[in-house]
Order: C-alpha cells, then structure tokens, then sequence
C-alpha cells in the first residue's frame, strides 16, 4: 500500500491540493488533515504546505503555530516521524519551535516568485536523501519572508551537524549561508522555502521537485514499516 | 483591577532590518538630513484585568514573548498603567 502523506490545511493554506498531487505523482498516497485535529491520524508523513495559514497575521505561522493539529504534529516528530514545511509552512515550523531560526521578511523587500536553482548540501534528511550533494535542482519560490535567520551558535551548529539540507545557488532573499532548507537533529523534520510540488512535471518546467518528494514517500514508507 | 498594556516589538539589534533601512535610504529625498539608525518596529496595546500590578505583568510579558515577538529575531518592551 502507498504510504500516506498527510497534508495539514490551516485557514489560509493554498497548495494543499498541489501537494496531494505531487505526492500522489511521487507515490505516495496525499490526503488532506484538518487544522483543528487532535491527531495526525494513520499518516507516514505529515506535510505543512505553503499559503498564508491564518491570513500570516502578526507573523507567518505565528497563529498556526497554535492550532490544535500542531501539538499532533510535535508529537508526531518526536516520534521520528517524517515532517516537511514547504514555504509558510516552514515558517510555521520554525514558530513551532520545531526548527531553529526564523524567516524574516526579503532582503530586498520583495515578493519573489521565480524559479529558483538550489544545491543539495546535504542528504541527512528525509527530502534529499534520494540526492546526491552537489545535485542542481531547480524548483520555484513564492514568498515576501523567506529570509533565513538565526544567531552564530545556531548557524555553526547546523553546519557542523550538516542540517542545512540546501542552499541556492544566487542567493534571492538575503538568507544566512544561501540557506534554502534546513533539517532537524534527526533529519526527519524538514523545513524548505521552495515549492517541490510546483516543479512535479515537466509541464510545470520542472521535475526536479519529484526527487525530493520521492525520498519523502521512501522515508513515510520506512517509517510505516517500522511501526 | 484594570491594566493597560502596550508591547512595544523590534527585531534585536544586529538583526538586519530591510524595512527600517528603506525607510532611511527615502529621507534624503525627503529633505530629512543627519536622521540614522532608523528601526521598524510593531506597537500593541490590550487591557487586563489582574488582582495586582504584578501579576498583570506576568500575564502581559508571556503574552508578548509567547506570542507577539519571535524571542530568536525579536525583543520586546512592555509598558503598563493602572487604568
């Protein structure tokens, strides 16, 4: 059986469905999770996707960070379980405690929706382990605050425990280190301002989001097995 | 009783600031000299009630570190009146 992707939609979430479809594309089986949930349910992998979760009033994910699904998905993680933020939902992650740092608004003030080239830096992850380091993806960006941020300490640490999952090749936003993805201590909690699920066929210019979302079906898929 | 409460939010020092340097990058165009340093930040206010000033300090100080600023980028200020 496909290993299911749970997808978590906030009042305000937009790629929920795109994301059901790309992990759908990639093999795994997407279905949606409700903000309000006290659990995640039978799900390999929970999902936070990109939007404006809670209008991204006072901060993005500043709100999110509160719903009830979140305490599910804390736990779900601490479980080891496997758990992507793909762009606000990366922001929530990091409001959630989740993942160190935070992301502030553009270096340059503007929304940027581009193509973006990434690098892979490292495959210690659940998103990147199916890549290689030094492998080029390109994969859009789509947000105003995705300049990553976090003190000296935190940012030698991610380096030292090689967390920082990628980095793109032309800085867009401003980020500390180019950083365009980071991962937890267990690698299983990934947080990436790009949208995979928006480079999942060639129609859309690029499949190269598929690479990542196929290693997270893998690891939904090891996971399910463990338990 | 009754506090008011205003919560002042700046992202910490050392914390590169784009809206408050595009702000300061207008002013000479403005006609604004010998202006520098220039921060943005995000002001609050909201009433509490509590049995004493302290402890709507208390309530008032978890508020806007737990919610109202991001600890990792932001420091906050807290001011409060008996109203």
């Amino acid at each position: 059986m496909a290993p299911r992707i749970g997808v978590v939609v906030f009042p305000g979430t937009n790629c929920e469905h795109d994301v059901v479809q790309a992990a759908t594309a990639a093999g795994g089986d997407g279905v949606l999770l409700w903000h309000g949930d006290t659990q995640v349910g039978a799900v390999d992998a929970v999902v936070l996707p990109g939007g404006f979760a809670h209008g991204d009033y006072l901060r993005p994910g500043a709100l999110a960070r509160f719903s009830q699904v979140m305490g599910a998905v804390a736990e779900f993680a601490r479980g080891g379980g496997p758990v992507v933020g793909i762009c606000n939902g990366f922001q929530v992650l990091t409001e959630a405690g989740l993942l160190p740092g935070a992301l502030q608004k553009n270096g340059r003030l503007r929304f940027l929706c581009e193509p973006t080239r990434l690098v892979v830096t490292s495959t210690a992850s659940v998103l990147t382990a199916g890549s290689a380091v030094g492998d080029e993806l390109v994969i859009p960006i789509n947000h105003f605050s995705g300049n990553y941020t976090c003190d000296d300490e935190t940012r030698a640490r991610l380096q030292a425990e090689d967390r920082i999952v990628l980095r793109y090749a032309a800085n867009p936003n401003g980020s500390i280190d180019a950083i365009a993805g980071i991962a937890s201590e267990g690698g299983n909690v990934v947080g990436l301002m790009p949208h995979p699920e928006r480079a999942s066929s060639a129609l859309l210019g690029s499949e190269d989001g598929l690479v990542l979302l196929r290693a997270l079906v893998h690891a939904a898929a090891s996971a399910s097995a463990a338990t | 009783m009754r506090f008011r409460a205003r919560v002042e939010v700046q992202l910490r020092p050392g914390i590169a600031d784009p809206e408050g340097a595009t702000i300061e990058r207008a002013l000479p165009a403005l006609g604004f000299e010998g202006v520098a340093h220039v921060r943005a930040g995000r002001s609050f206010s909201f009433e509490v009630d509590a049995p004493d000033e302290g402890a709507a300090r208390t309530t008032a100080s978890e508020l806007a570190d737990r919610l109202l600023a991001n600890p990792v980028i932001e420091q906050s200020r807290l001011e409060l009146e008996a109203i």
